[in-house]
């Protein structure tokens, strides 16, 4: 048996380490002016891609991601870890999309490169929004059934799979009929490293959108090898090419809107400053006994 | 007028503490919209169970969608639920809890209706809304707020034109509070089979432990919270330690937890649990607003940190500027010397 994965994952700015200029006066997100990742769990999905692709010979596992060229960066990755290709879905058309726009071009782009997927798998939630809604808006804009907070996959056969997944306080062990989405949680099994063979291999890939403008594989310093191994040429999806209507896309298909952005400055409260010797939290603790305020 | 719904999540036949948060502060929006307040329950062997513990909220309504396969929750029977449900009473605001139900639940019946949803929002308030580039005025929005990105910031969202506007909220966030244990709602026992059909049961539960809470942070009067700054699992025992002699629970920042210092469960912050403490010792925690949404309203804070500028030290009412390492041990020695 071998299966036809689909796994999404995003390239996210690291928001651990972001400046003043990180937003847009209009709300959104600054991207070029921040550190880019592959989304943390987006990592965990890949990894329990590959592992079905060990289980299971000939299985394929393409990756899809959205963004502008530089998130061709994120296929490239997954290809170097195990993943045999992937689409960058990239468009003006898309940009300023919400979840629920994001997750219908995702699906439509599913629907024309990949229509005959069992498995989709992405991560829970990435780290720039937290919201953990586009894995469930695709799986309902496909039809699909979908297992959250996915743990570890224990068995696939005759069209199942059984999944053992996190709930609150516990956890639950589910069985869904095949094809399915799944999202990956963080404490999921981790990404198994680079590959340094398919790094040596993979490493010329290119989208079209990161070539410098105006020019073709052809005019590359390698284009021979573009001609020689088709692989190098990361498959790129726009708004027409999947067919996708507008008004569901980017801004326009964005029920939710943005209404204002605030840098919270913190009201600073009238606060007793200590050093750390002894005597200061000797003082300090008496007095926060004598008020009852501890102990 | 188009009511506020809120989506009761069941453990059985207990309603779980989010929900009942969620309906008092549905029950206020309502009021300022002068609307109805309903709700919704799903499960199974709930009807005679779960209305006392609903409708003393202050809910007008009750939908009981009453069936062997609704419990356990499985996705795709609940979104049944909701979607059919919603496109027959077109409510303006739908509520649920920002957890693992609510998270899966949410955005498969937003995307089934085309309506927004904004996940974890930490305040819900009502106002007017101008499309500028429309030239579009709307009287009474639901403002859904909510940090973003990090907690670097905090966004506004609203949902001008399309219905139910829909949030998720975590729970401590809105404080449940009994309206009038005896007020009057009217309770509809669904028939379930119109709205979900057979072909919806496609999840099988094979098996399910849930245990209760392992801490106790959302009810601890003190809590001693760690952030990246205890730099270790080792420097969390002093932690534990320090919460030990003072009868608190330990809690974590989200740096801490993604660092692997200490498990998922501690965290505090707008994705985490929200705390109302009346000490909180932040340790080694910079307070970015993300945190600070999950323990702004303790009492008394105490934020040790080596960095004089952190964010947290603007919000705390004893800065102690040294390490985690030199002064916890320090609190220990002499809480035990002089509680004696």
């Amino acid at each position: 048996m071998s299966l036809k994965i689909v796994v999404l994952a995003k390239q996210v700015p690291d928001t651990r380490n972001v400046g003043p200029d990180a937003m847009t006066p209009e709300g959104t997100v600054n991207r070029s002016a921040l550190p880019a990742i592959f989304n943390p769990e987006d990592l965990n999905a890949l990894e329990q891609a590959l592992r079905l692709k060990d289980q299971f010979p000939g299985t394929t596992v393409n990756v899809i991601t959205m963004g502008p060229g530089r998130a061709a960066e994120v296929i490239r990755e997954a290809m170097f870890r195990g993943a045999d290709g992937g689409y960058l879905l990239t468009d003006r058309a898309f940009a300023g999309a919400d979840t629920l726009a994001t997750s219908y071009a995702l699906a439509t782009a599913i629907q024309h490169a990949c229509p005959d997927v069992d498995l989709i798998i992405g991560g829970r939630q990435a780290i720039d929004g937290d919201t953990a809604q586009v894995g469930p808006q695709v799986a309902e804009k496909l039809g699909l059934n979908q297992i959250t907070y996915t743990e570890e996959i224990l068995s696939l056969q005759d069209g199942k799979i059984t999944v053992k997944r996190h709930i609150d306080g516990g956890v639950e062990t589910v069985e869904s009929s095949l094809p399915c989405v799944l999202t990956v949680n963080g404490s999921a099994a981790p990404c198994r490293p680079r590959n340094v063979k398919r790094v040596m291999k993979f490493k010329r890939c290119l989208a079209p959108m990161e070539l410098p403008q105006g020019t073709d594989y052809a005019d590359l310093p390698y284009a021979s090898e573009y001609e020689k191994k088709p692989y190098l040429k990361i498959g790129q999806l726009t708004c027409a090419d999947i067919n996708a209507d507008l008004q569901q896309c980017g801004l326009a298909g964005s029920p939710t809107k943005v209404k204002n952005v605030e840098n919270i400055v913190f009201k600073a409260k009238e606060s007793k400053v200590l050093t750390g010797s002894d005597e200061d939290i000797n003082a300090l603790v008496q007095e926060l006994l004598a008020s009852h305020t501890i102990g | 007028m188009n009511s506020v719904y809120v989506y009761c999540e069941l453990e059985g036949t207990k309603v779980a503490e989010v929900s009942q948060e969620l309906l008092t502060k549905g029950r206020k929006l309502a009021n300022t919209l002068g609307v109805k307040l309903e709700a919704v329950a799903a499960g199974s062997g709930i009807t005679g169970k779960v209305e006392d513990q609903i409708i003393p909220y202050g809910v007008d309504k009750l939908h009981i969608f009453d069936a062997e396969g609704l419990s356990p929750y499985t996705t795709k029977p609940h979104t049944a639920v909701l979607v059919n449900l919603f496109k027959q009473e077109q409510p303006q605001i739908c509520l649920m809890g920002a957890d693992v139900v609510g998270r899966d639940l949410g955005p498969r019946v937003s995307s089934a209706l085309h309506s927004g949803l904004t996940a974890d929002c930490t305040s819900l308030e009502i106002g007017p809304h101008d499309d500028k580039k429309l030239g579009k005025h709307y009287d009474s929005l639901l403002y859904q707020i909510r940090p973003a990105f990090g907690g670097n910031i905090v966004a506004t969202i609203v949902n001008p034109e399309n219905r139910p506007q829909m949030a998720t909220v975590r729970s401590g966030v809105m404080k449940a509070e009994i309206l009038d244990p005896d007020y009057k709602g009217e309770v509809i026992i669904e028939d379930v089979a119109k709205f979900v059909p057979e072909t919806e049961y496609v999840t099988k539960v094979l098996d399910r432990h849930v245990e209760a809470a392992k801490n106790n942070l959302k009810g601890a009067p003190i809590v001693v919270a760690g952030g990246y700054g205890v730099g270790s699992k080792e420097g969390f025992d002093q932690l534990y330690e320090l919460a030990k002699v003072l009868h608190a629970e330990v809690g974590a920042s989200r740096a801490a937890v993604d660092a692997g210092f200490c498990d998922h469960d501690l965290q505090i912050g707008q994705t985490g649990v929200t705390v109302r403490p009346k000490v909180y010792i932040a340790c080694g925690i910079s307070g970015a607003i993300q945190h600070v949404a999950g323990m702004k309203e303790s009492g008394i804070i105490i934020s040790i940190n080596n960095d004089e500028n952190a964010p947290i030290n603007q919000i705390a009412d004893y800065v102690i500027n040294g390490t985690v390492e030199e002064v916890v041990p320090k609190l220990i020695r002499y809480y035990k010397q002089n509680s004696k």
